[in-house]
């Protein structure tokens, strides 16, 4: 782990890897820092995001703190809440769900496959509101982005990038390969929590049509 | 009777902002806020509101308003000419505007961005903890338009402020920035580059960004970065060596390196930049 300087009212920390970023959050959150407003968890840091003034506070304590050394439960504590679950239908019409199974050597229906058997896991939100970066149990379908990104794609399109899937909340541009799209709302406002993909939260995608 | 303002005419880009939205981060959302919070800030405290209080982020002049109750307003950030019921409206004091008088905001000399707020606050709903508009990720009110009707809260309990002592300097803005997380990824030149070059501020600079014109800073890494959070002042350099200060409705993530991270409290004079400004960043 990696401390960066990142102005006078943020850290920087970087991992090695994504289990490792999914760790020190964790236990940033747990440690319930006093002048720590909030964590940015991403794919290989942490950023916090202190109060005005006590980056060196929090640095010293941050420092204190180890991941790996993080208690064990104790017999008579209550049992974890288990991670919120929840299922995506998606329909796979993506325009490059043919290239991405000549990419994996899958083909279309392997990609559809490969994407409704797993269980993927939220590992952080960025990029738009309510988008969150999914990793899943294998590398089957670990794609690169796309060379040359699209200028629009449409809200609630189903996509892979590297070693994540994700859905688009809302249209943007973007260079994700789409495999499908979804209706699930992804991001409402008015619903506590807005984002229906956040950190943590495991899903499965169901194939419907 | 709640007192209520209408929106006439919103001049070039006028918006309801506070001092951001906190706490959704790890969901996406930005924090958006007032781009000179200070001068909000101060307006609030002239008229006895809570310092958090929402205001109008007028741009380049050009908004007109006219209020169906009496009422104290302030002006502060980017001063200009303004005028109501053909008197002058002073900067950087309270002043009483009786019912429905029309207030004319003209475009400031120096500055950006001037502040418009009323005793008790625009009080338009919050949403995630905030009353600002993030253009970026279209959260909040939409940016005004003539005909909007906005809702003033209850007088505070404050105690008021009656100085004000908000400043622009005239000619280039210094900005005060920390190195990093990033640097590294820059060679030595690009980094000496970044505090001895001049900045101009480029046309296409808005409320996400502050594009920058200038040499072009050198990359040392030829890899990609993965994506990771960054904070608003953050000097991100893109592909082609250009960089691009950061403003309050940057998205919480970013997949170009951060050279440099100007200071939180500088962030709101880097705010007040217009198109063809210089600046220039001293470690």
């Amino acid at each position: 782990m990696r401390l960066l300087p990142c102005g006078d009212t943020a850290l920087l920390l970087e991992c090695d890897t994504l289990d490792e970023v999914a760790a020190w959050s964790e236990q940033l959150t747990a440690a319930g820092l006093g002048q720590l407003e909030e964590i940015v968890p991403a794919a290989r840091t942490v950023l916090l995001r202190v109060r005005p003034g006590s980056v060196t506070q929090v640095r010293r304590e941050v420092q204190a703190l180890d991941p790996a050394a993080a208690a064990p439960p104790l017999l008579d504590d209550p049992p974890p809440v288990p991670a919120p679950e929840t299922a995506i239908p998606v329909i796979y019409d993506g325009p490059d769900l043919y290239e991405v199974g000549e990419l994996t050597r899958l083909g279309a229906r392997g990609v559809v496959e490969a994407h409704t058997s797993q269980l993927w896991r939220v590992a952080f939100c960025g990029f738009l509101p309510g988008f969150g970066y999914l990793v899943g149990d294998d590398d089957r379908l670990h794609v690169p982005r796309r060379a040359d990104p699209r200028t629009r794609v449409p809200a609630g399109a189903v996509g892979l990038a590297g070693e994540f899937t994700g859905a688009y909340p809302r249209s943007s541009p973007g260079g994700w390969q789409l495999i499908g799209r979804t209706d699930a709302p992804l991001w409402d406002v008015e619903r506590d929590p807005p984002a229906l993909l956040r950190p943590g939260v495991r899903v499965h995608f169901v194939a419907v049509s | 009777m709640t007192a209520v303002l209408t929106v006439l005419d919103p001049g070039p880009l006028a918006t309801v902002q506070d001092q951001g939205r906190v706490g959704h981060a790890s969901s996406g959302v930005p924090r958006s806020g007032a781009a000179d919070r200070a001068a909000l800030r101060l307006g609030n405290r002239l008229l006895g509101n809570r310092e958090d209080a929402a205001g109008i982020e007028a741009t380049l002049g050009g908004l007109v308003v006219q209020m169906n109750a009496p009422l104290t307003v302030a002006l502060t950030g980017a001063p200009g000419p303004a005028e109501a019921a053909g008197r002058t409206v002073a900067h950087g004091q309270p002043v009483w505007l009786e019912a429905d008088a029309v207030l004319r905001l003209g475009a400031p000399a120096v500055g950006l961005r001037t502040y418009l707020s009323v005793r008790g606050g625009i009080a338009v709903p919050q949403m995630l903890g905030s009353r600002s508009t993030d253009l970026l990720a279209g959260i909040g009110p939409a940016p005004l338009s003539g005909g909007d009707r906005l809702p003033v809260g209850p007088p505070g309990s404050e105690p008021a402020t009656a100085q004000a002592a908000s400043r622009l300097p005239h000619g280039e803005l210094s900005l005060r920035i920390l190195l990093g997380p990033r640097d590294d990824w820059f060679t030595p030149a690009a980094v000496a580059l970044l505090g001895s070059a001049c900045w101009r501020v480029s046309e296409r600079s808005d409320r996400v960004g502050i594009r920058l014109d200038g040499p072009l800073l050198e990359r040392s890494a030829g890899v990609e970065l993965p994506s990771e959070g960054c904070v608003r002042g953050s000097i991100q350099v893109s592909a082609d060596g250009s960089p691009i200060l950061l403003g309050p409705d940057c998205p919480v993530t970013g997949g170009y390196p951060v050279i440099a991270v100007v200071d939180d409290a500088d962030c709101d004079l880097a705010g007040q930049a217009r198109p063809g400004d210089v600046l220039r960043f001293r470690r």
